[in-house]
């Protein structure tokens, strides 16, 4: 495996260990993306009106339950037709990326704005906060430890399931586990499993430093 | 939907079924049987916690592939070795229970603990008679998390040739044939489902004292 | 002025929380509900801010009614201080008492003198300024909590059991820093609680509710003592009426006349203060004239020590009520009670017989004002 890392012809080149990095951030990163638009707005919202709360939970709980690889294969034979050449399998992998990360995202938004104490909320009423003020000014800021395990959740799931798509031809590192495996190289998907793995590792930390950043130490009580 | 076709394969259908069944709940139980004494260990705080929940967070964050493919290499098992995927599935398992345990263990009122401590219970007979059976529910919630993922995660294992309903995608992508897909599917969320509602069940038994059983 | 106009309000339909209340909180005052658990004391008040909408009648601001009033900018003019102080834990001590500063435009960094202005006021050192909400205590989140109200200086401020969640010495000092805070800034408050003795203590006007939400009585708290409207409010003041009645401003400077008292100090020996001694106990004083206890005479074996002395006493200082006076006569083993100055020193004591004639002729007085 020393070999296959040390051979620079394996690095550069459009299917080169770089290239499939940077495949692999992008798709995940749009997927995070949608997945952010959709899930965040839905959890702030059930979590400041208190409505919808039985209703995400089941949600959540049934796409869990969702075998990933089922559905990108299922979705690629369904809508693959529809789109013309390497949107056939990207648009039905992002919607899975998608769909994976959603619920984490939902529900960790959820729970932190539920969580938040709710004399504080009462506190910020009463001095004439409005209702948007409150939602920013104290339920999201005190959310914000809950969002990031959602998120740090949201993008392992989705790190973990792009690789999976490159069955259905998606890029990024999983290619190298998928071609591997169809040349019988066993040193290739090892290379692609570890550098899949340091890259997963790799983002978790960029997720953990960023929330340090931007949660209050009023909250972690970390000083 | 060809009906014909999966009464044909019916046979073969069954058979992936029970080795996923199989593939779901070994290494859940393995896990748990582990998870037992490390959550103890990492409950009592210091060095242990932040070592075991450190490695444990270390360990979840690796793609379910990337350990299928990279297993080979430390335990010297074949590739295609169904081996690989226990061992995977139950450091997934053990990982998220580890936790789950401690916190369960936590989740236990220090006033029971104390009262507990006064009527003369050593620490072993303590930990069985009163903390685990408090710490039901919360343990409870993990295995139904970890119960539910192992099945969709199994059915990754179809990308290196392991046996289970994960091939029935494979295969159905291969013919570009929807039926299998479907069935795949929809027998994946079932066995979810049945193996949530076990464990909802067992938890519910297991608890009377709870108001509602063991939904928190 | 606070004004509710036939003010009630019904939960679904059902539960009558508030019947027709009207009463008018003065302006300057501290107005305090009370009444037992559940009697529609934190509804009446949040109505004020609208918190809670009412569900018929109207409550008027220096005679505005609130109703036609945007909320915000109600709740902007009112400072609002809740049990568990609410403070908002993702920000520091300053930046919490800045949000209402901020909330009524207040530049940033003016908004933060006030804070650390007040932060003073309310009895904290600076040193608490940039702490996080769970770095403090209880009490001192609740003066934080305290200091928010006052920063954006509203003429009204309502407080919902303000001093409730401490343990009973922070609150005694918490009430006395509160009395002290409003002698100085005189706003218009409402204050619920539904400890009887705070309101006593605190309130210039107390209204008692009863359970269902009605009124059952408006007065001053030397009125509530001596005239409790009915066995409900009897009930509720409880036992003891005629003894805390003594702790009013009225039976204060009650006249008592002081008796000199011979003192000794730490190290006389049993035959000095057997000359000095008119009974059997001696008063012993530190060298500054402050009194430190009594010396049982007869029971002294060698030189008198720390140790010799009864602590039993409580002091008086002079001024203070009928009630205090009385105390302390009660207090010492000697049966003469010790009246100090400001500073401590003693002034002289007083025997339980002054002290009764001192109370009949204020009893007497009082009852000869009456209508
Ligand atoms: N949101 C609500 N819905 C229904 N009933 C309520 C609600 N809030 C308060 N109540 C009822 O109204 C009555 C008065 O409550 P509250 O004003 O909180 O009492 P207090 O503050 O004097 O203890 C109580 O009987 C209480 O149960
Ligand atoms: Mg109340």
């Amino acid at each position: 495996m020393i070999a296959w890392f040390s051979d620079p012809t394996h690095w550069t080149g459009s299917d080169g260990v770089f290239a499939l990095v940077i495949q692999h951030l992008i798709y995940s990163g749009v997927a995070l993306f949608f997945a952010c638009l959709i899930g965040l707005p839905i959890g702030l919202y059930v979590g400041h009106t208190g409505r919808g709360v039985v209703l995400i939970a089941g949600l959540a709980n049934a796409l869990r339950s969702l075998p990933s690889l089922g559905l990108i294969v299922l979705l690629v034979i369904l809508f693959g037709p529809v789109f013309a050449s390497d949107m056939a399998f990207i648009v039905p992998s992002i919607i899975v990326l998608v769909l994976l990360a959603v619920p984490p995202i939902m529900s960790g938004t959820y729970a932190g704005v539920a969580a938040v104490d709710p004399a504080a909320v009462d506190a910020a009423r009463g001095m004439g906060k409005r209702p948007l003020d409150i939602l920013f000014d104290v339920e999201l800021p005190c959310a914000l430890p809950l969002i990031f395990s959602g998120l740090r959740s949201a993008t392992l799931q989705i790190i973990s399931t792009a690789t999976i798509a490159a069955y259905v031809s998606l890029g990024g590192l999983g290619r190298l586990i998928i071609d591997g495996r169809a040349q019988n190289d066993y040193y290739q998907m090892a290379a692609g499993a570890v550098l899949v793995g340091a890259l997963a590792l790799l983002v978790d930390l960029a997720i953990g430093i960023l929330s340090r950043l931007t949660v209050s130490p009023g909250l972690t009580r970390r000083l | 939907m060809r009906f014909d076709w999966l009464y044909r394969e019916s046979g073969r259908i069954a058979e992936l079924f029970l080795w996923h069944l199989g593939l779901s709940v070994i290494p859940v139980v393995i896990g748990l049987l582990l998870a037992l004494p490390l959550g103890w260990l990492a409950q009592r705080a210091g060095f242990f916690r932040s070592t075991l929940l450190g490695a444990a967070g270390l360990l979840y964050t690796i793609p379910s592939l990337a350990l299928f493919v990279l297993l080979p290499l430390v335990l010297g098992t074949r590739i295609l070795d169904p081996m690989n995927v226990v061992v995977a599935l139950t450091v997934y398992a053990l990982a998220l229970l580890v936790r789950t345990v401690s916190d369960g263990l936590e989740s236990v009122p220090p006033d029971v603990i104390q009262a507990a401590n006064a009527m003369g219970y050593r620490r072993l007979p303590r930990l069985f008679v009163v903390e685990l059976p408090l710490a039901v529910p919360v343990i409870a919630a993990g295995l139904r998390v970890a119960v539910v993922s192992n099945v969709s995660i199994v059915s990754v294992a179809a990308l290196i040739g392991t046996p289970q309903l994960g091939l029935l995608f494979t295969q159905g992508l291969q013919l570009r044939f929807l039926t299998p897909i479907i069935a795949g599917i929809v027998l994946c969320v079932l066995l979810a489902a049945l193996l949530d509602g076990l464990v909802l069940f067992a938890a519910k038994r297991m608890t009377p004292w709870q108001p509602g059983g063991a939904e928190r | 002025m606070i004004t509710f106009d036939t003010v009630s309000k019904h939960y679904r339909g059902q539960t009558v929380a508030v019947d027709k209340l009207s009463l008018t909180a003065p302006t300057g005052k501290l107005t305090i509900f009370v009444g037992p658990s559940g009697c529609g004391k934190t509804t009446s008040l949040r109505m004020v801010n609208r918190l809670i909408a009412p569900s018929s009648g109207r409550i008027l601001l220096d005679g505005e009614p609130t109703d036609t009033m945007d909320v915000a900018v109600l709740r902007r003019k009112i400072g609002y201080v809740i049990q568990n102080a609410g403070l908002f834990p993702h920000r520091t001590v300053v930046q919490n008492i800045a949000t209402t500063a901020r909330l009524n435009g207040t530049p940033k960094d003016q908004a933060l003198r006030i804070a650390h202005d007040l932060l003073e006021r309310v009895g904290l050192s600076s040193a608490f300024a940039n702490r996080y909400p769970w770095q403090l205590s209880g009490g001192q989140q609740q003066r934080v909590g305290v200091a928010r109200a006052l920063a954006s200086d509203p003429k009204f401020m309502l407080m919902d059991e303000p001093f409730s969640a401490v343990d009973p010495v922070v609150r005694g000092q918490l009430q006395d820093e509160f009395l002290r805070l409003q002698r100085d800034i005189g706003k218009t408050i409402i204050m619920v609680t539904h400890d009887i003795d705070e309101a006593l203590k605190l309130g210039d006007q107390v209204v008692v509710l009863r359970t269902g939400g009605t009124l059952a009585q408006v007065a001053t708290p030397q009125e509530l003592l001596a005239r409790p409207a009915d066995d409900f409010v009897a009930d509720f003041i409880g036992r003891d009426r005629g003894y805390r009645v003594l702790g009013f401003a009225e039976f204060a400077k009650g006249g008592v006349p002081l008796g000199a008292e011979p003192t000794a100090t730490l190290g006389a020996t049993p035959e000095t203060l057997r000359q000095i001694a008119t009974d059997r106990w001696v008063l012993v004083t530190d060298p500054l004239n402050r009194p430190l206890g009594w010396a049982d005479v007869d029971s002294l074996k060698g030189p008198l020590r720390d140790g010799d002395l009864n602590l039993s006493g409580t002091l008086a200082v002079e001024g203070s009520s009928l009630r205090h006076v009385l105390d302390a006569v009660l207090s010492s083993p000697s049966g003469r009670g010790v009246i100090v100055g400001q500073s401590g020193e003693l002034m002289g004591t007083v025997t339980l017989s002054h002290v009764a004639e001192a109370i009949e002729a204020a009893r007497t007085g009082r009852l000869g004002t009456q209508p």
